[in-house]
């Protein structure tokens, strides 16, 4: 079992070491990057590269990391008592299952992807230290343990929005996908849009690329928002010239909301814009 | 096996333990990876190392244990084109150097030698370091030229002789020179203190227990939520010799706005008079009385003045000093009803420390705030938020 990317996806070799590597030793593969340089991507395409379910688990602030394991629902179960349901005498019937529960479970091996862990709380990561390196956890309610028939393929993405504790961080692969550099962002479009036209492509990288390089801007232009932005130049079949003509005059550039996301931005550039004008 | 390596790893500050080193081992034996040194350092990287700020490090102690280690057989030797050889030369030797090359023989026979040598070490690739003797052997040896420079294995013909960690493509993820607003955060977090004040919002489920077991009957009780207690006051110096630390002080405010709810903020110029301001572009129509300001906070505000403290003496020290207006009253007055009112006040210098003996008025003002002034680095400002978080 061996990744090497997909037919919609451009992986780097060392992108490809550290999969294989996680896949190999069935360790989690933490990956971090740039909002929008296809962290969460990754985990969809290795599952489909490597014909494996993938088991999603989203994070939000407020999710807590037993969740993931199960939760015993007391009030249904007063309820049932209530009404003399039968249910009520097997506690099983209100232990609802994780997504660590399922991935554990799975008949076929499952990819595992925790989505955005660094929104959760930030004892989210020790709590599902033992869960993850031993792939198993204990049920208090059913004094059962769930264990990992075979041990799943975690993926963990995170926007570094908190520390993750050092003894989490010990027990996983680490990747950090930079931001692509010209040729395997070629790679990437090619990829997305095979029939686009090469000059096109090569004017609007330009001028991505020049947008990235204005200096204060708050976000910076990502993988996705370039994708996006080409969407919409060949649905709106912007003839080249306007692209091409875009450097003489330094305006804006066309559809740029799909580029620049912040209105202090969009300020920014065009002062800056209105200003190379003034000079020339 | 890799023990130098992870000493080393570990000196340069990156957090290596048995853990990540028997991972390694483990993935080796595995054979997760082929034999091929780009593999493996793709493969010690990213067991290795936890943290994109380290990556570089990482790359940096990579390079200088395995240098030289991993030769390049599957590649041909470099081809060396003679007019890249002589610019080498005459990007490195200067003039004079050229005069005494010139006189110790021919100018393309050296060449010659030159590009002789090159290949040589080419093939034998020793220790990697060694492209051009530096013993003394090579007619270049000394005078300056720095062999390092001439990555000339950097030319072959697949353009692969430079290896993936030599290029160093994660320098500038380095944290350590870099403060961001999240790092501020990180340091500001120090100034916590949750406290239980304002409306009770939030179900207190042992109180609630408690007392339905006392009265008898469901007594729901509620208490505020936990928040953080402690109140700010920002004090930030604009305009003049702050504009080159705008983008810092930004990220200050924009860290410190996030993380404290009790925050409030007012600007001056070079130092605080009688009057204070909320909005830059109604300096002089919108003012509040200082007087009011350190009425209106209690004495537990935290006070933290941003600044670079550079200006005449005189604007601190004199009645009238202000380079804006007519001030009745010394900056030096103002500046010790503020840290007379309030026990906590800090000074935060955007300025590096090692510069502040060259002004005065720095070290005046630094004589009010006795001493309490840091420097707007990490490391100050990890101080300075320990002096602040200290109990008076």
């Amino acid at each position: 079992m061996k990744f090497a990317g997909t037919d919609n996806y451009v992986a780097t070799e060392d992108l490809k070491v550290a999969v294989n590597a996680a896949v190999k030793l069935r360790r989690p593969l933490l990956v971090k990057g740039e909002p929008g340089t296809g962290k969460t991507v990754l985990a969809h395409e290795i599952s489909k590269a490597l014909g494996a379910p993938l088991i999603e688990w989203n994070i939000k602030s407020t999710t807590k990391a037993q969740q993931g394991l199960y939760e015993y629902d007391a009030v249904a179960r007063l309820r049932d008592s209530q009404l003399g349901d039968e249910r009520v005498h097997d506690i099983k019937n209100y232990i609802k299952r994780g997504k660590l529960w399922d991935a554990f479970t799975s008949k076929e091996l499952p990819i595992l992807l925790i989505d955005e862990i660094d929104k959760a709380d930030i004892e989210f990561p020790n709590d599902l230290l033992q869960e993850l390196d031993r792939m198993e956890f204990f049920v208090y309610e059913t004094q059962e343990t769930i264990k990992a028939v075979e041990r799943p393929i975690v993926i963990i993405t995170s926007n570094n929005e908190k520390e993750l504790p050092d003894a989490f961080l010990r027990r996983c692969f680490f990747h950090y996908i930079k931001f692509p550099d010209r040729e395997t962002m070629q790679d990437i479009i090619d990829v997305h849009f095979p029939d686009i036209q090469k000059i096109l492509v090569s004017r609007a990288m330009d001028i991505f690329y020049n947008i990235r390089e204005v200096p204060g801007l708050k976000k910076k232009p990502s993988t996705s928002e370039l994708l996006d932005w080409l969407k919409l130049l060949l649905y709106e079949d912007m003839p080249l010239d306007v692209l091409q003509n875009a450097d003489s005059t330094k305006a804006i550039p066309p559809l740029h909301g799909a580029l620049l996301k912040n209105e202090q931005d969009i300020m920014l550039f065009e002062r800056l814009a209105f200003m190379a004008k003034r000079n020339s | 096996m890799f023990f130098n390596f992870m000493d080393e790893l570990r000196s340069a500050g990156l957090k290596v333990s048995l853990k990540e080193h028997l991972m390694l081992l483990d993935a080796l034996n595995e054979e997760v990876i082929d034999q091929s040194p780009e593999e493996f350092y793709f493969l010690a990287r990213t067991t290795l190392v936890k943290d994109e700020a380290k990556l570089d490090r990482f790359d940096q102690v990579f390079n200088k244990i395995f240098k030289g280690l991993f030769s390049d057989y599957a590649e041909e030797g470099a081809e060396i084109p003679l007019d890249w050889l002589k610019s080498v030369a005459e990007k490195y030797l200067s003039e004079e150097e050229m005069e005494k090359i010139k006189a110790i023989g021919d100018w393309d026979e050296l060449m010659d030698t030159l590009k002789k040598r090159l290949e040589e070490q080419e093939k034998r690739h020793e220790g990697g370091s060694k492209w051009i003797g530096t013993g003394g052997t090579s007619p270049y040896g000394n005078d300056g030229y720095n062999p390092e420079g001439v990555r000339i294995g950097g030319k072959s013909k697949h353009g692969k002789a430079v290896k993936v960690w030599e290029k160093r493509e994660f320098e500038n993820l380095d944290n350590d020179r870099e403060i961001g607003t999240r790092n501020i955060k990180v340091a500001m977090r120090r100034l916590r203190r949750f406290a239980r004040e304002g409306n009770a919002e939030e179900l207190d489920i042992n109180g609630t227990i408690d007392g339905t077991a006392k009265q008898g009957w469901l007594d729901i009780q509620m208490r505020p939520e936990r928040r953080n207690a402690i109140k700010l006051l920002l004090l930030l110096d604009v305009g003049g010799s702050m504009d080159p630390f705008i983008k810092l002080c930004e990220e200050l405010f924009s860290a410190a706005t996030s993380e404290f709810k009790n925050m409030e903020f007012f600007y001056f110029h070079n130092c605080p008079y009688e009057g204070l301001w909320k909005d830059n572009k109604r300096r002089f129509a919108e003012r509040t009385n200082t007087w009011d300001i350190l009425h209106k906070y209690p004495h537990d505000y935290k006070i933290i003045f941003v600044g670079d403290a550079a200006m005449s003496p005189y604007e601190i020290t004199h009645p009238g000093g202000s380079v804006e207006h007519f001030n009745e009253e010394s900056g030096h007055v103002w500046m010790q009803r503020f840290v007379n009112t309030y026990t906590s006040c800090v000074w935060l210098n955007p300025v590096p420390e090692k510069q502040w003996g060259y002004s005065q008025s720095t070290k005046v003002m630094r004589d009010i705030m006795n001493e309490r002034m840091y420097p707007l680095t990490l490391g100050g400002l990890d101080d300075a938020m320990r002096e602040l978080s200290r109990k008076n």
